[in-house]
């Protein structure tokens, strides 16, 4: 058997910890009494609120507005009335706007949908801008507006269409779960996107924990009229992200600070091309999405396809409940993801996972002073010196962190992972961009 | 004979590269303005940045090729400092003689307001603030993890011996800096002379504010009945105090539920509460 494909530098192996949901089928959580909706569900500007208090909403209908050139839609998951329009704090810590509605008692969602229009009759643009009405933005985390990542400038060409079924997160199965149960659609997707883009090959990368997964999609890939390839990789963390995805599958690497365009290639997350599958050829707009609970603490865990804006907690009942008491409930993935404190916090576009884990595999500890011993350094993926940048963090150097390519962290979590000396890195990583921002608009502010 | 040889030789090539350094000196100098030179020497040189400049030496500059026309940028420099930039320019200033200092506009430590979760981030207000406002019920209050404390140029804040972050007024400079890096924005500027401070910033209501904090303003309007010319109003649920009304405070601080207006006549780094 030839060699399994795998990215360059650094990463990590943590214990993929997915046999407990990865032989689940999907089931549908039901329908919360209350749904949350933020406006800020995805990268770029929060949508505007397009509904007044009182007002009666219908599933389906368009309640945020796209604010900007990098924003998105966002419509009603439920029939209900707005209750309130408030302030909530998002899974990851900041704060948003957001819709309360009632859901109508009598509410059972739609079982069919049907687009307007056949989506082989439309052209290119027309496409995308029923992407972006539909409000679709990228599930593997990033939440990018799908519409603009796909309106290729022109002088670029879309030389490699990549399908990302690595899901190289621990604990996560949606995506699994998705290219077993879901294969026909999400081809279709596929073809959609092939449609848009006209790359010359399509590749889907998925690592090789998943050998069911990676089987039934070669079948369907073997079947298709564009070359299409599964390429199975080596287990290895962070895989999932664009840029090590890439590297692996093509051997190309992007630049610091380029876009995956820049060399040819668009990565699309298989979650996506499901929702963009529905939204274009059934006319959903995205108002679901897939995800895993799981985590020591979960009584069942469990494969669940979600309303966006259910509480969490809600879903936590759905599995069953606490088996004990976490020690801490995480939303994501435990690499990437955020700990939350509140669990009437609502399921947003963004939401892969909810993870309550218990004392043993939170694995805290108490943090020491760095002991130089150059692990950090050796995982990131980037290529960083991470505890050197930290320090520049601690003493307040920014612009030095900066210069040592601050810029260039993914936040991916594998120093953090390996330090053992339990130094909040990716912390430190995350507040030196933010000074770097807020010093960048005061700089524009005082130029202006 | 060769330890002489070599000794002088070496004395002697010293001797011409030494001269001929001192010549190149004077004939290649880069001449410095004198006005600049004039202005920049009536600057304190601490290079604190309040006056939106890289340094006292960008200020002096942008004064000197007259780019700039507001003298009075210098709050480290006060009042004497402008004029004396004043004098050099030949130029009037119009200087307003209010010294201002900066303070933190909350008294909630770990015993007198309540926190959300437990927080093993970084140590620092920005880093805790990126989750959730931070792990205080309270989303105005101070976090107390020191980020101003580390910028203060002169080192005018402190932790006092209630906990609380403060800020000794006879040491602030007023350079703003610690009202740029808080996250929360309880740090404002008050006049030197301030008598009272309403210690809270929470914009929540009375009723939510109770709830989290012991310390903190509940908008109850007290204040504005018990000092009338004290220049108290409630605003969102927050009293603030307009310096320019020069009526009593006292019997507002005595009567205000929370006991959130204190004293600051004489006290620098005191809490005057118990
Ligand atoms: S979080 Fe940033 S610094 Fe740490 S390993 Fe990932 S890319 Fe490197
Ligand atoms: S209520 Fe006021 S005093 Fe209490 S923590 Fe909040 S800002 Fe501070
Ligand atoms: S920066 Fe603000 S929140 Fe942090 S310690 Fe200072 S006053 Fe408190
Ligand atoms: S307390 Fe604030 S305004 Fe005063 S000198 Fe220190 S940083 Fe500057």
């Amino acid at each position: 058997m030839s060699k399994l494909k795998t990215f360059g530098l650094g990463g990590v192996h943590p214990h993929d910890r997915k046999s407990r949901t990865n032989g689940k089928p999907i089931e549908d959580a039901g329908i919360p009494a209350v749904a949350v909706i933020p406006m800020s569900q995805h990268l770029g500007s929060p949508a505007d609120c397009t509904v007044e208090v009182g007002a009666k909403v219908e599933e389906g209908m368009p309640i945020g507005k796209s604010s900007g050139f990098i924003s998105a839609n966002i419509h009603s998951p439920v029939t209900g009335t707005v209750k309130e329009i408030g302030r909530v704090f998002l899974p990851n810590g900041t704060s948003s706007q957001a819709i309360s509605i009632e859901v109508e008692e009598s509410f059972s969602p739609k079982s069919s949908w049907k687009a307007d229009k056949n989506w082989e009759e439309l052209s290119k643009e027309e496409l995308i801008d029923l992407v972006a009405d539909m409000g679709i933005v990228g599930l593997g985390g990033a939440t990018f507006p799908l519409n603009v990542k796909l309106k290729v400038p022109t002088g670029s060409t879309v030389e490699y269409l990549i399908i990302n079924g690595v899901e190289c997160e621990p604990y996560l199965t949606a995506d699994h779960r998705g290219m077993l149960e879901l294969t026909d659609k999400i081809f279709k997707g596929i073809e959609i996107l092939y449609k848009i883009m006209e790359p010359e090959k399509v590749f889907i990368g998925i690592e090789n924990n998943k050998p069911d997964a990676i089987k039934v999609m070669s079948q369907k890939a073997s079947a298709m009229s564009f070359p299409t390839e599964v390429v199975p990789l080596k287990l290895r963390y962070p895989q999932g992200d664009e840029k090590q995805l890439i590297q692996a599958v093509t051997g190309r690497e992007i630049p610091s600070g380029a876009l995956p365009l820049a060399i040819g290639c668009i990565v699309s997350n298989v979650g996506t091309v499901y929702s963009l599958y529905e939204a274009v050829v059934l006319g959903k707009p995205l108002i679901e999405r897939i995800l895993t609970v799981s985590g020591g603490a979960i009584k069942e865990p469990k494969n669940l396809r979600v309303r966006i804006g259910t509480p969490i907690s809600e879903l936590i009942e759905k599995c069953g409940g606490f088996s004990e008491v976490p020690e801490k409930v995480v939303v994501g993935g435990p690499m990437m993801g955020f700990a939350i404190f509140d669990l009437d916090t609502p399921v947003t576009k963004g939401t892969s996972g909810i993870l309550a884990l218990t004392l043993k595999e939170v694995n805290s500890s108490v943090r020491t002073s760095c002991l130089n011993c150059g692990k950090c350094i050796q995982a990131c993926p980037m290529g960083l010196n991470p505890t050197t940048l930290f320090k520049y963090i601690d003493h307040q150097d920014y612009d030095g962190a900066k210069d040592i390519g601050l810029l260039d962290c993914k936040e991916c979590g594998s120093c953090g992972y390996t330090c053992p000396a339990h130094i909040p890195l990716i912390h430190g990583m995350k507040l030196g961009k933010l000074i770097l921002r807020k010093n960048q608009q005061k700089q524009n502010k005082v130029k202006a | 004979m060769i330890i002489l040889y070599s000794f002088l030789s070496v004395t002697l090539l010293g001797l011409i590269f030494g001269v001929g350094l001192s010549m190149a000196s004077k004939a290649l100098a880069v001449r410095k303005d004198e006005k600049v030179e004039a202005v920049e020497s009536k600057l304190p040189g601490i290079n604190c940045g309040a006056c939106g400049y890289a340094g006292c030496s960008g200020y002096a500059e942008a004064i000197a090729k007259e780019e700039e026309e507001d003298l009075t940028l210098c709050s480290p420099g006060g009042p004497d400092v402008a004029l004396e930039l004043a004098e050099i320019m030949g130029v009037e200033v119009e200087i307003s003689n209010q010294r201002m200092v900066a303070q933190v506009f909350c008294r909630g430590n770990d015993e007198r307001s309540k926190t959300e979760f437990v927080y093993q981030g970084v140590t620092d207000c920005n880093a805790a603030y990126l989750y959730f406002g931070g792990n205080k019920s309270c989303k105005y209050g101070c976090l107390g993890l020191d980020s101003c404390i580390k910028v203060c140029p002169v080192d005018a804040i402190i932790h006092d011996e209630d906990g609380c972050v403060w800020v000794d007024k006879e040491l602030c400079i007023s350079c703003g800096k610690c009202i740029d890096i808080c996250p929360t924005g309880v740090m404002k500027l008050i006049p030197h002379e301030a008598d009272y401070i309403v210690a809270c910033n929470s914009k929540d209501k009375g009723a939510v504010t109770r709830k989290y904090c012991s310390v903190g303003c509940i908008g109850c309007k007290m204040c504005e009945k018990a000092s009338p010319e004290g220049g108290y109003k409630v605003d969102n649920f927050l009293a603030t105090i307009d310096y320019s009304m020069d009526g009593e405070r006292e019997a507002a601080s005595v009567k205000c539920p929370p006991k959130c207006i204190l004293s600051l006549k004489g006290v620098t780094v005191k809490d005057e509460k118990n």
